[in-house]
């Protein structure tokens, strides 16, 4: 199996222990695992992107454009932004809640609804997860991240199984949030399990 | 993270945790280096994995760095030095005249360089460093490749009696690759000092006979670096036509279905160049792509080998204008390099056209960043009045970004304090103003403020002490006591240091207490020579605890005093008011201070 996996979103939402849990899940299950993080300046509020990439063949540590066969997106924009690296089927799971940028906030604008709007229109596989109600049942506004893994996994296009990703979780994150991030998680896969969100197959 | 269910000996391991790993296994003894993206990690993960018989230092620059390693390997130890590119121009001193003298036990030098850039000033290529000091250098491709390489370097180090040199990329010291750890290496225990003034004493005679040595030894170096498998040909040369890969770039060329198409160079060692496979790659070749990260190394290499040896090949690469000559390269960039070379037809990019305006998101100061309020009660208490604001290198360089807008100049590490004396030599109506966090501040700050005591300058120095080295990930540094052995050591009080350097007005204040800095700063104002204020106030990182929040009451008018004066990420216009994001609000109190309608009150955090 071979899997193109990009996380993106804004420095400080958990873009690189996303795509780290997702290495860990798949090296669990015995397969190579590749990834390139953003680390430093660009993590200050700015746009961050984590390139994971599960199989063997694997070379360049950045997927190629065109070639993810799914984005979580942890902000509309975001996942806009990383477009180009979609496979024309590929699935993108993107959380609702938009970030604005400090320059919007100072000159006004931006809501993220554009966004949600085009990606709406563009994207046949399309996954939108209301990370902040699942933030607030969970209990921390941390989890975003956590959800749309959960949500990723529930899709079966992560090529790794719920269960995998809990077992990622459980063993790579600290004791003292699992049962918060546990709950996090398993309400992101309920997005698609129990089709609360409409989750948009072709 | 913790890692406990990784199978066996197969781990995930970040770039510059493999290059620590890989040191270790090499039987290393001591480990200096300075903070630096990125490069950072290395040093961390060796002071994370240390059972205490290697000595691991965070030095106070990377000149002291390379000198503390120098004095372990003249004692017969394995030793490392880390830093990112631009930390081995602080460290070239001594590192071009270690060139001459040598080491007996193996010394590597890990300078990371930042195609890009991403977090740096400049794009100076380390294996230029590494011809221009006429030292060994390896370029790895991928971490599972620098875990090995780093083992050789050492035994490279030894083997010639002189420091060499490694030069991961980015995207090698922070993408994690599956790597399986390979069993310690022996390495005999080191001899320890051995006096020979002959050999450790540099002097002209020395000089001249090490450096005619030198030039004698490095293409025989070459020659057997020729043979280590980080050197390589593959492929099949099918129509006379070739590629060169150094680093990285041929991680990202294998991603090319029919490269084996034509002959393959791979190069791990780009200085002293491997001759012998170079020469066997372009016999018969007709024409020749160099594809390589920042200067044309190699590709200067292959045209010195065709001239030399009149060899009818053509090359292609930065020089002749086929390859981009800055920035970091990728899957589209060598793919479109070699579509062009082979004549083919480029695939057409989907079209994304359509798409709405993207956000901008420059990186920004955090939400409670006491950096926000230093800078704000500078722009009040300087207000109106003609100032220059010299900034340095460090999480305050983004005091540049609106709406704060306080940076007008940054240069390189401690730049700041110094320029600020030149411009105000020039400009002597102006205020002249200088930012410095507390470990660039040790780090090369210090002689900055001896100049200006002892010339006479009219400036202001601004000392933003955060208690921590912020911008890498909160390394220690000798103002917080910690050291990476883990111990205490007396802190280094930079109040005292600027007294004792002869600097009468030093005051200290909390920047979050925001009439009272502004107050301070009026004072350092009114006062002549050299003045100094310290900003002393804790990261908002380091602290993780759920503290204080605030929020915005009825009484809000919308004036938007708060975003367009503080640019905060917390801080945004909802509707007809102003909104702060729960989950992003650190409690630093700064909008309710300059609310005019004091509409921004503190509530209870509910996590």
């Amino acid at each position: 199996m071979n899997k193109n996996c990009l996380i993106c979103g804004v420095g400080g939402q958990g873009v690189v222990l996303a795509s780290r849990l997702i290495a860990f899940a798949a090296m669990d299950t015995g397969l190579f695992a590749r990834t390139a993080e953003t680390i430093g300046m660009a993590q200050r509020g700015g746009s961050v992107a984590s390139h994971v990439r599960i199989g063997a063949h694997v070379y360049s540590p950045l997927i190629p454009k065109g070639e993810a066969d799914l984005i979580l997106a942890l902000e509309p924009g975001e996942a806009v932004r990383a477009l180009p690296y979609l496979k024309p089927d590929g699935l993108i799971v993107v959380s609702s809640k938009a970030m604005r940028p400090v320059s919007a906030a100072v000159a006004g604008g931006y809501t993220g609804q554009k966004m949600l709007d085009y990606l709406k229109r563009r994207i046949a596989d399309l996954i939108i997860v209301d990370t902040e109600a699942i933030c607030r049942q969970a209990g921390s506004q941390q989890t975003a991240n956590i959800a749309l893994l959960g949500a990723a996994a529930a899709s079966k296009r992560l090529g790794l199984s719920l269960e995998q990703i809990e077992q990622a979780l459980r063993d790579h994150t600290r004791q003292q949030f699992f049962a918060t991030n546990h709950k996090a998680l398993r309400l992101g896969a309920d997005t698609i399990l129990k089709g609360e969100h409409g989750y948009e197959d072709a | 993270m913790h890692d406990r269910r990784e199978t066996k000996s197969l781990r995930l391991l970040m770039g510059n945790e493999a290059i620590a790993l890989g040191a270790m296994r090499a039987g290393l003894r001591l480990a200096a280096g300075y903070p630096g993206t990125p490069s950072t990690e290395i040093l961390e993960t060796v002071a994370k994995n240390n059972h205490g018989s290697i000595h691991v230092e965070w030095s106070i620059n990377e000149k002291a760095a390379l000198e503390v390693a120098a004095g372990a390997a003249y004692s017969g130890a394995r030793a490392l030095v880390t830093m990112k590119q631009m930390g081995l121009n602080v460290a070239a001193d001594p590192l071009m005249s270690l060139a001459y003298v040598g080491v007996k036990g193996g010394l590597v030098v890990v300078a990371a360089d930042d195609p890009g850039p991403i977090s740096s000033q400049t794009e100076q290529d380390t294996r230029h460093f590494a011809q221009f000091a006429k030292l060994p250098v390896f370029d790895p491709v991928s971490p599972e490749e620098a875990y090995l390489m780093i083992a050789d370097a050492f035994a490279a180090s030894e083997k010639y009696g002189l420091p060499v040199l490694l030069r991961p990329t980015t995207r090698v010291c922070h993408g994690c690759a599956s790597i399986e750890l390979l069993p310690d290496l022996l390495v005999p225990q080191p001899e320890g000092f051995v006096r020979d003034p002959g050999k450790w004493v540099i002097f002209p005679r020395l000089s001249y006979r090490n450096h005619l040595k030198l030039e004698a030894d490095l293409p025989l170096i070459g020659a057997e670096l020729s043979a280590l498998p980080y050197n390589r040909i593959e492929g099949n040369d099918k129509a006379g036509r070739g590629v060169a890969l150094s680093g990285i770039s041929y991680a990202y060329a294998r991603e090319i279905p029919d490269l084996d198409d034509m002959r393959i160079l791979k190069i791990g060692t780009p200085h002293p160049f491997p001759e012998r496979l170079a020469r066997q790659f372009l016999d018969g070749l007709d024409e020749v792509l160099v594809l390589e990260e920042l200067d044309p190394v190699v590709e200067r290499a292959l045209l010195q080998l065709a001239g030399q040896y009149h060899l009818p090949v053509k090359i292609h690469g930065k020089l002749s204008n086929n390859t981009q000559n800055a920035g970091e390269n990728s899957v589209e960039s060598i793919r479109a390099d070699l579509d062009r070379f082979l004549g083919r037809a480029a695939p057409a990019a989907a079209l994304l056209d359509d798409r709405p305006a993207l956000p901008e998101r420059p990186p920004v100061l955090c939400p409670g960043c006491p950096h926000r309020a230093s800078f704000l009660a500078v722009k009040q208490a300087a207000r109106g009045k003609k100032a220059v604001f010299c900034g340095d290198i460090g999480c305050y360089t983004l005091g540049n970004t609106l709406p704060l807008d306080m940076v007008d100049t940054c240069l390189c590490m401690g730049a700041g304090v110094t320029v600020a004396q030149g411009v105000e030599r020039i400009n002597p109506h102006t205020l002249s103003f200088a930012f410095i966090g507390d470990s660039t501040f040790f780090a090369s700050g210090i002689t900055g403020v001896a100049n200006a005591v002892y010339n006479q300058s009219e400036m202001i120095l601004i000392v933003l002490d955060n208690a921590t080295t912020a911008m890498t990930g909160h390394q220690p540094h000798p103002g917080t006591g910690r050291n990476m052995m883990g111990q205490n050591a007396a802190p280094l009080r930079i109040e005292k240091i600027l007294r004792a350097l002869g600097v009468d007005f030093v005051e200290q204040a909390d920047s979050l207490d925001l009439p009272a800095a502004v107050d301070t700063v009026k004072r350092a104002i009114a006062a002549s020579g050299v003045r100094c204020v310290i900003f002393e106030s804790p990261c908002v990182m380091m602290d993780k605890t759920a503290g204080k929040k605030y929020a915005v009451s009825a009484a809000c008018t919308g004036c938007d005093a708060c975003i367009k004066l503080l640019g905060c990420p917390a801080l945004i216009r909802k509707a007809e008011a102003a909104f702060i994001e729960p989950a992003l609000c650190k409690g630093c109190g700064l909008c309710a201070g300059i609310c005019p309608q004091k509409a921004i009150l503190e509530v209870q955090a509910d996590e």
